[in-house]
């Protein structure tokens, strides 16, 4: 397994407010890599720094050995980072079609092969039937696949999935868990950002905790969910009750 | 039926001059096409990639100078300002672009509306470029009946039509489209946003020269105040598209139509003359609140209205 991003010692503030401190881990290739955290521990900022919404205050970015850091997001997503919203943002007044078709074109070289493409995805996050659907009339369970489709009609090496999962009934997340795993399978690497604990043991190779600005823990579920600092950030101290 | 429209509204915009209409109506046709293109101009940037401009006169009035500057500055015939706009535009929109597509939303609006103004002021303050205040007259007219400057306006509005709908079906428009929905989503999925609105802007801005040149040779008289107005030019052509249907391709047509022929009707009647502009602002109230998407981006509402019997 190789580094496929590293995020070396990055700090973000915000004025006076640290949002991120120091913050080092590295993906490799191939793995799902789980994000989690208290809120307003920074994960959504640390994805859109990785994006390069923000650049860092202090630290880099390298993504396949290749500084990133000081990129735009459009170039960042033609070099391979895709990502998804936690705030879902589809193009409202178009089908879901057009939708995918737009990101589609990003790695076309026609329009008859970005819908190809387009409609591929779309047979296999299961939303094909909804193709024609003005997606401001879906269900926020498939507005959250679509997010998905259209960050992957990108054709990324590496997937930022931010809280795809929130709001989602249990059938709709056992359905994206094996969608996650397969586009895994697929050869997407995965980093995932996901307040359901049950999503994020199971699907995760290896965790990377936050807490306020600072990461505490890196691990594998398992390691993660015994160790000390995690649950104190998740439950407070033991004996302050 | 619906898909013959377009054949039989082309047909009859083709036929129309045949039939030996006044000059008085050949006028406003002419205007309503005028309009109508300058129409599709701005709804390309306003409508489909959501920048909308407060300042398309500096596009029209550029375009227009262009045409009477060739004329009185080399002696050629003004309608080589249909071509060479082209470029100037261009240029202008480039300047134009760099220095409004940074903002966003009501700040690009305010901008460009700012832009308007200053390309006003300086065409009345370059006395020697442009004539100043005395403005550019032609001493002749090409033509003294009005068919020929129909059928090229007419040709200009198609173009622009056929233009349009080949780029929103290409990427281009996608990306457009794209912009408009959501800039942040739209470049964390690679679009190069500030490239894309830079061609909308530069596309917008070259249909409405266009509408600039031809209208100097057509009126055969210009001065900053006419083709850099802020409210006939840069206010109405949002009205126009407003009215007709934002983001829809036969929007501004229809928008021009209406705007055009309410303008005519409430100047020709000495009691409201004064007062069109208020009328103006009234019937935008009034689709802003009951038909948001336009005439044909509600068309559907305003039918279910007059349908009888579906009420309640």
């Amino acid at each position: 397994m190789t580094d496929l991003l590293r995020v070396h010692s990055i700090s973000k503030t915000f004025g006076g407010l640290t949002a991120l401190q120091d913050v080092s881990f590295s993906v490799q290739s191939g793995e799902i890599l789980g994000l989690i955290g208290p809120n307003g521990a920074g994960k959504t900022t640390l994805f859109n720094v990785v994006n390069g919404f923000y650049k860092p205050t202090v630290g880099a970015i390298f993504f396949k050995e290749q500084k990133i850091s000081h990129y735009k997001p459009h170039r960042i997503c033609k070099l391979g980072i895709g990502r998804t919203f936690q705030v879902v943002k589809p193009l409202q007044r178009l089908s879901v079609l057009d939708n995918v078709l737009a990101s589609a074109f990003l790695r076309a070289g026609s329009k008859a092969q970005a819908r190809e493409r387009a409609l591929e995805l779309l047979r296999f996050t299961g939303l094909y039937e909804d193709q024609d659907v003005i997606s401001k009339g879906l269900p926020l369970g498939k507005r959250k696949r679509l997010e998905l489709t259209r960050a992957l009609a990108t054709q990324p090496q590496l997937l930022l999935m931010d809280e795809s999962f929130a709001g989602l009934n249990s059938t709709e997340i056992n359905d994206l868990m094996k969608i996650t795993r397969e586009i895994r399978d697929r050869g997407t690497t995965i980093m995932i950002i996901e307040h359901h604990m049950k999503v994020i043991m199971s699907v995760s190779d290896r965790i990377v905790v936050l807490n306020f600005g600072l990461k505490i823990a890196e691990g594998t579920p398992k390691e993660i969910g015994s160790n000390a600092l995690v649950i104190e950030a998740y439950l407070g101290e033991a004996q302050s009750a | 039926m619906k898909k013959y429209l377009p054949f039989i509204i082309l047909a009859l915009l083709f036929l129309v001059p045949l039939v030996g209409l006044n000059s008085y109506i050949m006028h406003i046709l002419i205007l309503v096409l005028i309009y109508s293109l300058i129409g599709m101009g701005w709804n390309l940037l306003g409508g489909f990639c959501g920048q909308v401009s407060f300042g398309h006169a500096a596009f029209f009035g550029v375009g227009a100078y262009t045409a009477g500057m060739l004329y009185t500055k080399l002696g050629w015939s003004p309608w080589w300002g249909l071509l060479l706009s082209l470029p100037v535009v261009l240029v202008f929109s480039l300047v134009i672009g760099f220095i409004c597509l940074r903002l966003r939303g009501p700040y690009f609006a305010l901008a460009t509306l700012a832009m308007g103004e200053v390309f006003r002021v300086t065409s009345e303050n370059l006395v020697t470029w442009t004539g100043g205040d005395v403005g550019i007259l032609l001493r002749e007219r090409t033509w003294v009946s009005k068919i020929w400057y129909y059928y090229i306006i007419l040709l200009l509005a198609i173009g622009a039509f056929l233009l349009i709908k080949k780029v929103m079906g290409s990427k281009w428009g996608y990306y457009f489209v794209s912009i408009r929905e959501d800039q942040d989503a739209a470049e964390s999925l690679g679009i190069p946003t500030t490239v894309y609105k830079t061609l909308a802007l530069c596309l917008s801005g070259a249909l409405t020269g266009l509408a600039g040149a031809f209208y100097m040779s057509y009126m055969g008289y210009i001065d900053p105040k006419v083709v850099f107005n802020l409210h006939d030019i840069s206010i109405v052509t949002i009205m126009v598209v407003m009215v007709g249907g934002v983001a829809t391709y036969w929007g501004p047509l229809i928008g021009a139509l209406i705007m055009v022929l309410l303008a005519e009707l409430i100047r020709s009647n000495p009691g409201l003359g004064a007062a069109h502009q208020t009328l103006f602002g009234v019937l935008l109230v009034f689709i802003i609140i009951f038909l948001p998407n336009g005439i044909v981006g509600d068309f559907r509402k305003i039918v279910k209205l007059f349908k009888p019997g579906r009420a309640g």
